[in-house]
């Protein structure tokens, strides 16, 4: 997949920029089980400015969905705060709480489920659109939404307003949802691997839909994945954050990251990545893990919660405190950040 | 069930109520129990709606005829008073039917409004509804009925119907907020969320649809239920005896003595068939409703 990395170019990253669009600010999330509390998320931080893509990259259960769900203010976080420009989501009343709803949207996982089978394409569109006034009377909003078709590739649009959902393909489907979202004109829209559930030969397609559409209109994305192919195609303008049972790893540029990647984590991911070649593939120098074991979310491990797995893992100082996110040694400002005691060790 | 009648159920909700009225129709008469349930109720309904047009009442007491068996000029024979039984089942089913369908419509209506807000919104508001509903549902019905009945003058069938109602939601209340509870984790409700479509939107536009075929089963299950109570009700003479209904036959021929005459066979079974009969084709109904909406239960696919 050496191809994907000639992506396209996306909006410059968040560095120096004012206000962000939308900021976690030490993100927690614990639910209780009758098995113990769940730390989902623990501390999670990170930021967007507007039209800027940032990717969460982790294994499934690393709780980047939970994240996700946060910043789409779906979900309540039981700790930290969530800004949308600057204000704290929780206390947004009346008018500021409604542009902050429709300014961020969510696109699911699995398409078969995230739209209603009851409902035309048409239908599906027009509700939000005639809502909040995004259109005028029924025509008015079949107009728009025809219009929004055509935006998210699904042409000749008329022959999509009167179908069902169940006429369409898995692709078909992730752009109604895509088209969806978009009725509100957001200014964010998290996707939460928007293509894992799509047929891989056209997952190309509905990325390179996504970004023309953060080029065109300015939309930022959180683009969640387990899939650092992806992410390095998707972000290669952005940012991509690492997650790890619920706390980040490493979080920097895109090309940073896939470049010069810093943690142990990031760089057993990077290595397990096929690459279009075999050669190149089986000569790629393996990062060797000292488990294959994802540890259980009701029993963490004690500080860093990587060191069961970590190749460089040391006694008495990984298993003690808990890494924060800091400069690597050696990288510009701003750039990059790892929690790695080891790493950051002589920065 | 043919590939077909499959895609014509698929596009049912998108339709037109009519249009889905229609094809739900086609598909029942497909299966043997579904035509025999839909036709029966049809024939009763227009037994009880039309036929009073075309066979007025025999309310003349005949003192030469009582205790007829059935003959070409009596079918179903006559009664304690010599009057003609087949003019009294025909005119006996309206009220029967009025009561169990306006039961079976406020009982929907308010249990499918209660339950659902009450599964999306929880909350105080699912608190207060299921206290009420609980209740409700532990105090036993039909005795509780007996002695509303003592009390409240129940003259006005629609009156009758109103007090069946007030009983009959919580257990299809509870049923629909399960459902609701469900329904509210699935992703396109969480996608109406983000977007901010409001709970009227949500609630009546995205849940509710998708319950549109367990609501029509639970409206015929609840006319059944509403007859068996209205007929106890007449039976017991709880209800003031106005009017013809089968109930009311029931009664009187229980109280006239007529099971001790060997000839008024006919004129006892006659409304018992009758009452066994609509029950029979709305069970049958209900059951093939079922089979159409409910896909596990679709046979040979």
């Amino acid at each position: 997949m050496t191809t994907l990395q000639a992506s396209p170019a996306g909006a410059r990253p968040g560095e120096g920029t004012p206000v962000p669009l939308i900021s976690l600010e030490d993100v927690r999330c614990h639910f209780r089980t009758p098995r113990g509390v769940v730390k989902a998320v623990d501390g999670v931080s990170f930021s967007a400015a507007p039209g800027e893509i940032v990717c969460l990259v982790g294994e499934s259960g690393c709780g980047k969905t939970t994240a996700g769900k946060i910043a789409a203010g779906l979900l309540a976080p039981t700790g930290g705060r969530v800004l949308f420009e600057g204000h704290d989501i929780a206390r947004l009343r009346g008018q500021d709480f409604n542009r902050f709803r429709r300014g961020v949207q969510l696109v699911h996982q699995d398409p078969y489920a995230s739209i209603n089978p009851l409902h035309t394409v048409g239908a599906t569109l027009a509700a939000p659109l005639l809502r909040h006034r995004f259109a005028s009377g029924n025509a008015g909003a079949r107009r728009r939404a025809a219009e929004l078709l055509d935006l998210v590739d699904l042409t000749p649009s008329a022959d999509f307003l009167d179908k069902y959902p169940h006429q369409l393909s898995g692709g078909q489907r992730q752009r109604v949802a895509i088209a969806r979202a978009l009725t509100v004109e957001p200014r964010f829209i998290v996707a939460d691997e928007p293509v894992s559930m799509v047929d891989v030969s056209i997952r190309i397609s509905l990325l390179n839909t996504m970004l023309r559409l953060q080029r065109e209109l300015g939309t930022g994305f959180l683009f969640i994945t387990h899939d650092l192919a992806l992410a390095r195609y998707f972000a290669w303008g952005g940012r991509i954050g690492v997650m790890y049972v619920g706390r980040m790893v490493e979080i920097g540029l895109a090309s940073d990251i896939i470049a010069r990647p810093q943690h142990p984590y990031t760089r057993a991911l990077l290595s397990a990545i096929p690459e279009a070649d075999p050669e190149v593939t089986r000569n790629k120098a393996r990062v060797e893990l000292r488990s294959l074991e994802i540890p259980s979310l009701f029993r963490l491990p004690s500080g860093c919660t990587f060191h069961p797995r970590c190749p460089l893992f040391e006694e008495g100082t990984c298993e003690v405190a808990t890494p924060t996110l800091a400069r690597p040694a050696g990288s510009v400002e701003g750039s990059h950040e790892v929690a790695c005691h080891l790493v950051t060790r002589s920065a | 069930m043919t590939a077909a009648t499959m895609s014509l159920i698929q596009a049912i909700p998108g339709m037109g109520a009519l249009r889905a009225i229609a094809v739900t129709i086609g598909a029942l008469l497909r299966q043997p129990s579904g035509a025999l349930g839909f036709l029966g109720v049809t024939f009763f309904l227009a037994m009880a709606f039309i036929g009073p047009a075309f066979f007025p009442i025999d309310i003349k007491p005949k003192l030469d005829k009582i205790y007829l068996l059935p003959s070409a000029e009596y079918p179903l024979g006559t009664d304690y008073q010599g009057r003609d039984v087949l003019s009294q089942i025909v005119h006996g089913g309206r009220d029967i039917i009025i009561v169990a369908t306006t039961t079976a419509l406020i009982t929907t209506f308010v249990a499918v409004t209660l339950g659902a807000l009450a599964g999306f919104l929880g909350g105080w508001f699912d608190s207060i509804v299921l206290g009420i509903a609980d209740i409700i549902l532990t105090i036993p019905q039909f005795p509780l009925l007996l002695v509303l009945a003592s009390f409240v003058r129940l003259n006005n069938i629609v009156l009758l119907g109103v007090l069946l109602a007030a009983l009959g939601w919580p257990a299809l209340m509870r049923a629909i907020r399960s459902q609701v509870l469900s329904l509210r984790q699935r992703d396109y409700v969480e996608a109406a969320r983000c977007l901010d479509l409001g709970t009227a939107h949500i609630v009546f536009q995205e849940i509710l649809p998708s319950m549109s075929g367990y609501v029509a089963i639970s409206f015929t299950l609840g006319m059944i239920n509403a007859i068996f109570l209205q007929v106890g009700l007449i039976f017991l003479g709880l209800v003031p005896l106005t009017g013809n209904n089968w109930g009311v036959m029931l009664q009187l021929a229980w109280v006239r003595g007529a099971i001790f005459y060997k000839n008024a066979l006919a004129y006892i079974l006659a409304p018992v068939i009758a009452i066994s009969l609509l029950q029979l084709s709305l069970i049958l109904l209900a059951r093939s409703l079922e089979e159409i909406f409910n896909p596990r239960l679709r046979k040979g696919n």
